[in-house]
């Protein structure tokens, strides 16, 4: 990301290299369920969502066998990025062609 | 980097690898993760640092059994659908076409 140089551009080229931020955030409310590194399985409410990727989920619980850290007590949780492995998402909530042509427009962006 | 002047989105033309990532848009792909796995599914988005979306996901999980008294590996493998996937890059090793047969 260049902050000096080409000011008009700067500010575009962040936007744009933000794909999967928007994604997310056009996803707050949805139900999905997130699979940690750990192999833990959350399941909640997508609430918000940063650049990093970080998430808050709300009125979660623990999908796959409750084999895995008892979180019974926990109503909402914050996730750092970086221990994510997947996210499931809604299939409706989901428009794949707006997402290749955005895709193809992240990836001129990122080469210039 | 120079501009180079593209005309289009789509007449790209195939510079550095991330280029063949985006000729896959759409395509079935295959992805090799770390800790065993594999997924194959249609890639509909990807980024610089490989986070991905896929649809309609096979993922495979590969492990390895050793039977107690035959000391015998045994490899067993897992696998599940997911309709819609989002797949964060820091666990992509590789992505390619699918292979259908030959090789693995």
């Amino acid at each position: 990301m260049t902050t000096c140089g080409r000011r008009g551009e700067s500010l575009h080229q962040t936007f744009i290299k933000m794909l999967f931020y928007s994604f997310f955030k056009s996803l707050i409310g949805k139900d999905v369920v997130v699979e940690l590194k750990n192999d833990l399985s959350i399941c909640g409410t997508l609430h918000s969502v940063d650049q990093y990727l970080n998430i808050k989920l709300t009125d979660i619980n623990v999908t796959d066998t409750e084999k895995y850290p008892h979180m019974l007590s926990v109503k909402n949780c914050f996730i750092r990025g970086s221990v994510v492995r997947y996210v499931q998402l809604p299939v409706d909530e989901v428009d794949t062609q707006l997402l290749q042509d955005a895709a193809r427009r992240e990836a001129q962006q990122q080469r210039q | 980097m120079a501009e180079d002047g593209e005309p289009t989105i789509g007449t790209m033309a195939v510079e550095e690898p991330l280029d063949l990532i985006r000729l896959s848009l759409d395509e079935r792909i295959y992805v090799k993760m770390r800790n065993e796995r594999e997924l194959r599914g249609r890639l509909h988005a990807y980024d610089q640092h490989l986070n991905m979306i896929l649809g309609d996901v096979e993922e495979t999980v590969t492990s390895v059994e050793v039977d107690d008294e035959t000391f015998e590996e045994v490899y067993k493998t897992t696998r599940r659908n997911i309709p819609m996937l989002f797949v964060r890059g820091d666990g992509v090793i590789l992505v390619a076409p699918p292979m259908r047969g030959g090789g693995m």
